[in-house]
């Protein structure tokens, strides 16, 4: 397998962008990352985007190819491919991209990540989102996406004694981080307070637990490692790339408090990058709700099962702590344009490990993990990432 | 967005009369009844038993919903679980005929035929289980 690397990232501003189309988006985000590599249009052997539901947001499938139109690349009928993994899209079209390049079929892959949220009603975005989860048997009896997070807080908390303080104080840390990213949809902290005072959406979770709906695009430019000095000094290589898939339905799962895809895919990542957990520098995990950022540092072996929470009470987990998480403020505080995220991960990382972060910078940071959840859990990526 | 009909009218078993199967070789139990065992794989083909469920069990986990679908939204707030089954397999249901704040993990319930959803006033009725406290 060949070493891969990547060597230009771009992020549009994420929130409510009423006056940018799905288009727009995706050709800024991707001439952002292509100016920032050095490379041109004729160096790109291929393109794979993510998009959770392009068809029911905008209206509009076959997106691999729009894309490359949208980014002027039409008359150089460049291969272009989309990748569907629900909220794991994004990730998953990072390690497409990573797959063909390791394989030695391409040298120098642009991949993207898009969701254009905003052009449907709350009400639409809500279950087109419900639509990661089983329909037949989870979302047709009246789960919610929010429901089936809220289900795993339960337990979480009826099994290991977490609390709705613990919870709400990854919100907090998340705005904290957030409020120093200038890409970020929420650029302000928020209180404990505030958390647990907002509006119940499934409880225990309230409107501050949730990530909102977003419009946004990322996209990173991945080159073949021997072939990368040509373009960049600093190279950021992606040293593993893991996946594993679960039960759709979370009432199916070995245990409800536990993503196994996460410990599979974990598992997968550290055996490739031969590293132990205690090696990596910073992590952005899944936080889609604050219940999934506790289980997602658990189930990544970062501390034992049960332990999540307590984690996050005793700041291990913030910008200055041990093991900073979400310094971009995560899917909460950053935003969630689905398919984007998973790419916007790797760009946060990418940033981090050249010290290019500014006032979110991790002082010494050499390698970071990446960690994108599909649904509620049946499809995890993960990327580690090391400062070549 | 509306299906045609037969996408519900193929799940009547299994929502009305919680007809799950049962793998010969292993004995595990499944709800909803599936092609082959995923354990036995190979071994169970041809040896998928029908078995209807009893519709009694526990709650494992619950929420209550407050910001629901459409379809949902004059049940709002309601209470909805993962529950385990007696003969195993696990579901996700309502809580109905009791206050929602005495929904409990642990908590016995047994399934009772409901109307869940419809396509408006003169669009089909769908109907399947929700669950309620055994008393």
């Amino acid at each position: 397998m060949r070493e891969v690397a990547v060597i230009g990232v771009g992020l549009t501003k994420f929130g409510e962008l009423w006056d940018k189309s799905f288009r727009q988006l995706i050709a800024e985000a991707g001439s952002k990352a292509i100016l920032d590599s050095g490379i041109e249009g004729k160096d790109i052997d291929a393109m794979y985007i993510g998009s959770m539901s392009s068809g029911r947001f905008v209206g509009q499938e076959h997106i691999g190819a729009l894309v490359a139109d949208a980014s002027g690349f039409s008359h150089l009928h460049i291969p272009a491919t989309r990748v569907e993994g629900a909220c794991a899209s994004g990730g998953l079209a990072v390690r497409e991209g990573f797959l063909s390049i390791a394989s030695g079929m391409n040298d120098i892959v642009v991949v993207g990540g898009i969701e254009k949220m905003n052009d449907v009603a709350g009400a639409t975005a809500t279950e087109t989102l419900a639509m990661a989860a089983d329909q037949e048997w989870e979302a047709f009896f009246g789960a919610t996406f929010p429901g089936l997070y809220a289900m795993i807080a339960m337990k979480h908390m009826h099994d290991y004694g977490t609390t709705r303080e613990q919870l709400a104080q990854v919100a907090v840390k998340n705005h904290k981080n957030g409020a120093l990213n200038p890409y970020a949809q929420y650029q302000h902290e928020i209180t404990v307070e505030q958390v647990l005072k907002a509006a119940p959406v499934a409880y225990p979770l309230g409107l501050f637990d949730c990530s909102p709906v977003t419009d946004g695009a990322a996209s990173i430019v991945l080159c073949a490692l021997d072939k990368a000095k040509k373009y960049t000094d600093k190279p950021v290589k992606i040293i593993a790339s893991g996946q594993a898939s679960d039960t759709l339905a979370l009432h199916t799962r070995r245990d409800i408090c536990t993503l196994d895809a996460t410990v599979y895919a974990a598992k997968m990542a550290y055996k490739q990058a031969n590293i132990a957990v205690k090696d990596i520098d910073l992590a952005e995990v899944h936080d889609c709700f604050t219940i999934a950022e506790i289980c997602a540092i658990e189930d990544l072996g970062f501390v034992k099962k049960g332990e999540g929470g307590k984690a996050v009470e005793n700041k291990i987990t913030t910008l200055d702590g041990s093991l900073p998480v979400n310094t971009s403020g995560g899917l909460k505080s950053k935003g969630h344009p689905v398919g984007a995220t998973g790419v916007a991960q790797i760009v946060e990382i990418t940033q981090q490990l050249k010290g290019e972060a500014g006032k979110r910078q991790v002082k010494d940071a050499k390698i970071g993990l990446t960690h994108n959840v599909g649904g509620s859990g049946a499809t995890c990526v993960i990327h580690i990432l090391e400062a070549d | 967005m509306k299906s045609n009909v037969a996408r519900f009218w193929r799940q009547i078993p299994q929502r009305y009369n919680l007809l799950g199967n049962k793998c010969g070789s292993c004995e595990r139990v499944f709800f909803p009844p599936r092609e082959a065992c995923p354990y036995c794989r190979r071994k169970s083909i041809g040896k998928m038993h029908d078995l209807k469920l009893n519709g009694k069990g526990e709650v494992v986990t619950y929420s209550i919903i407050h910001v629901g679908p459409e379809d949902f939204e004059e049940q709002i707030p309601y209470p909805i679980a993962i529950i385990k089954l007696d003969e195993g397999p696990h579901l996700t249901a309502q809580i109905v005929d009791c206050d929602i704040n005495d929904v409990k993990i642990g908590m016995r319930v047994e399934s009772t035929f409901r109307r869940i959803q419809e396509d408006d006033y003169v669009g089909a009725i769908y109907y399947g289980y929700k669950f309620k406290p055994v008393r």
